[in-house]
């Protein structure tokens, strides 16, 4: 187990490289890169544009200890027994603080030629897919993870195959001490008219200010079509850093669906690549916070081919002094005629103290397109309320239909029938007892 | 069933009902038209109780009992519906879960058995068949992307599963093809006993056809100009308001 920090690793070169050579050779170069980048941007602050609302602080601040070796806790399997999605048919990977615990990971006879497995011990085969979507982006996060990532998931759906049932990964934290950083990287690729439903879940085991820095990369071949849900769901101290790079084949469908449901701070980057025609792409996403929590969703999606479908839909509900963030530019290069893209931002503030950041941006070069982008910060609907009493239903009862309605808007995209509707009972459930709906 | 006394309500300092007079008795159908903006969607609001009216004075009893110390929901399970001329679309909250849950309050305010899912759900099918509903419309969120037609005709369910003593239709045949006027018609004239009643507010005599009225009024600036029977309508139909509103 080491002791030293994540900040000191990077500012020391000569530890940080001693450290990242213990992890072995495979990827030495892509690490040492990823190392280089983040001495020579250290950590981005509020003055950079993308990150104008979101301070690091609480990550940077820290003595974080990075967590370079599996946790000898052992973790029952009633644990897993507990949590969203378990009692699902699914395959299962199971990360604790970033490494794979294969006690807990159960997977299945997938069909021909499916890999499901993690990254870690897959590494001389894969190593020159890793970084190949996320490498450009110059978030100084990235190059953090580069350098010290432990593991996380590597899935590969061949051409003309499905996930005969969806893959649910586990990142457990066992938050026990205060610092704890886990660096986790996923890399999924489904070839042409590959098929699938992946689960990714984060939760906190333990209350302490643990952090995680993930990063996937997903890469869907042509005629492809998955399914992404992802359920971030940590302790009020925790401290959630995401990056998401998509790339997306000609007439390929993502549907990516993020709940976060609570974190100190929760920050997810998604990155869309849409170079290719034909592509629906839809980034659904449902943030609640409370207490001093701050949920940021921060997305860029490119269009630079045409004909393809871009829908973007979040929803914040903020109680006593959250913080919710929404950054969502649609960028339409100029070749990219025909481009539908839509963006929705609404916000249901619940306390006075509540504040919200939301800035939708298009930026379009082609003329033969259809965008819109809209924002709305407030409560709820006086006219939807009086509707609803005038069927007979108490004020009470209106209100809560309507936010539960509000949620549902975002849960009813997803495509999964049972998955959505334990989460439409997850979320609400939440909100019924932790939230101040009246 | 309904006694309307004097009714006076502004908005925002601005004075819109004028001392509205109307008795409505049971198992009577009336009228109301009148030019755009003469405050009968007004008139309907306050009936059902919408917030933000300032009552400066009158009186609205509804079976005897004074309605406007109620709130809507009290209104809604003493019998008051109120068909919007413009229904809200209320995204992500199912039809059938808002149905249902209204429809089991005002049973259990009238103390009648709550109607279970399976229950519901065949009453609910049967009707949406006689007003040529698809069942899918249950699956979809509350009037969300429903198109007008079916806004209305969402109304008219809603008044059916409810069966409200008194029901006020603000211009639910606006936007309604030949068809789907006559069905809603059907509709409205199923729900009709001796027992109920209906306001209908309307801006074409052509519905009238269809729910015949025993009484039709003309509402002009906040007050009630002319009453008159179903041959009003006619008159109105041919004239315009001009000569009555030359009168008054
Ligand atoms: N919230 C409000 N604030 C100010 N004025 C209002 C408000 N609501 C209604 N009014 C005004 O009250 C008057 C009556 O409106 P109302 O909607 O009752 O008319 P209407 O008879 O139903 O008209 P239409 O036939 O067009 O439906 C109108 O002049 C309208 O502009
Ligand atoms: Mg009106």
């Amino acid at each position: 187990m080491s002791s030293t920090t994540v900040i000191n690793l990077a500012e020391e070169p000569a530890n940080a490289f001693a450290e990242i050579k213990r992890r072995g050779t495979a990827l030495l170069p892509l690490r040492q890169d990823g190392l280089a980048r983040f001495q020579e941007s250290g950590f981005p602050t509020t003055n950079d544009e993308d990150w104008r609302f979101t301070s690091l602080k609480p990550f940077t601040e820290m003595p974080f200890e990075t967590m370079f070796e599996p946790t000898i806790q052992t973790i029952g399997q009633s644990v897993i027994n507990g949590i969203a999605f378990s009692q699902h048919d699914t395959d299962r990977l199971v990360f604790v603080d970033g490494h794979l615990s294969s006690e807990l990971s159960q997977i299945s006879n997938q069909s021909e030629g499916v890999i499901v497995s993690n990254l870690a011990s897959a590494l001389t085969t894969i190593e020159d897919k890793i970084g190949a979507l996320s490498g450009k982006d110059q978030n100084p996060l990235i190059a953090l993870n580069d350098a010290f990532f432990t593991d996380g998931a590597w899935i590969h759906i061949p051409a003309n195959q499905a996930l005969s049932k969806p893959v649910h990964l586990v990142f457990l934290y066992t938050a026990i001490k205060d610092g704890q950083a886990s660096h986790i990287r996923n890399l999924i690729i489904a070839e042409a008219n590959a098929k699938g439903t992946i689960l990714e879940s984060h939760i906190s085991l333990g209350q302490a200010a643990a952090s995680t820095n993930v990063v996937t990369e997903t890469q869907l071949g042509d005629g492809s079509n998955l399914e992404h849900i992802k359920l971030q769901d940590q302790s009020s101290l925790a401290i959630h850093l995401a990056s998401l790079h998509s790339k997306l084949g000609s007439d390929a469908r993502y549907a990516f669906h993020s709940f976060a449901l609570g974190a100190q701070l929760s920050r997810n980057n998604l990155r869309m690549d849409l170079a290719k025609p034909g592509i629906e792409c839809m980034l659904n996403g449902l943030y609640m916070t409370r207490g001093r929590q701050l949920a940021d969703h921060h997305m860029i999606v490119n269009h630079a081919a045409p004909y393809c479908n871009s829908h973007e839909y979040f929803n914040g509900i903020l109680d006593d002094q959250s913080r919710g963030v929404f950054h969502g530019r649609i960028l339409v290069e100029p070749e990219a005629q025909k481009t539908d893209a839509k963006q929705t931002n609404k916000n249901l503030i619940l306390s006075d103290e509540a504040t919200v950041n939301t800035k939708p941006q298009l930026e379009i070069y082609a003329d033969d397109v259809k965008c819109t982008h809209g924002a709305t910060i407030g409560e709820l609907d006086n006219d939807a309320i009086f509707y609803l009493r005038a069927r007979g239903l108490d004020s009470q009862t209106a209100r809560r239909m309507l936010m539960h309605g509000f949620t549902g808007e975002i849960v009813e995209r997803i495509q999964h029938n049972t998955i959505r509707d334990e989460l439409n009972e997850l979320v609400w459930g939440r909100l019924e007892n932790e939230y101040h709906l009246n | 069933m309904l006694e309307i006394k004097n009714l006076q309500a502004r908005i925002d300092e601005k004075q819109i009902l004028k001392g509205i007079n109307l008795s409505v008795k049971s198992g009577e159908v009336h009228a109301i038209m009148g030019p755009n903006g003469s405050g009968k969607s007004t008139l309907a609001s306050v009936l059902a109780g919408r917030e933000g009216y300032d009552i400066t004075d009158g009186e609205v009893l509804l079976q005897g009992n004074d309605i406007l110390e109620m709130s809507p929901e009290e209104r809604a399970r003493e019998g008051v519906f109120l068909a919007f001329q413009y229904p809200v679309e209320i995204p992500g909250v199912n039809s059938t879960y808002f149905l249902r849950s209204a429809v089991n309050q005002i049973r259990k305010h009238r103390g009648d058995e709550e109607l279970d899912a399976m229950k519901f759900l065949k009453l609910v099918k049967t009707k949406m068949k006689e007003l040529g509903l698809a069942e899918e419309f249950l699956k979809r969120p509350v009037n969300a992307g429903f198109s007008g037609g079916e806004k209305k005709r969402n109304e008219i369910l809603q008044m059916t599963m409810l069966d409200p003593s008194l029901a006020v239709l603000d211009e639910t045949d606006s936007g309604l093809d030949i068809d789907a006027l006559r069905i809603v018609a059907d509709g409205v004239n199923r729900l009709k006993n001796q027992n109920n009643a209906q306001i209908v507010i309307t801006h074409y005599q052509r519905l009238l056809d269809y729910i015949v009225p025993d009484f039709v009024h003309v509402l002009y600036d906040g007050c009630i100009i002319k009453s008159g029977d179903k041959t009003l309508a006619h008159d109105l139909e041919e004239k315009g308001y001009d000569w009555l509103i030359k009168d008054s």
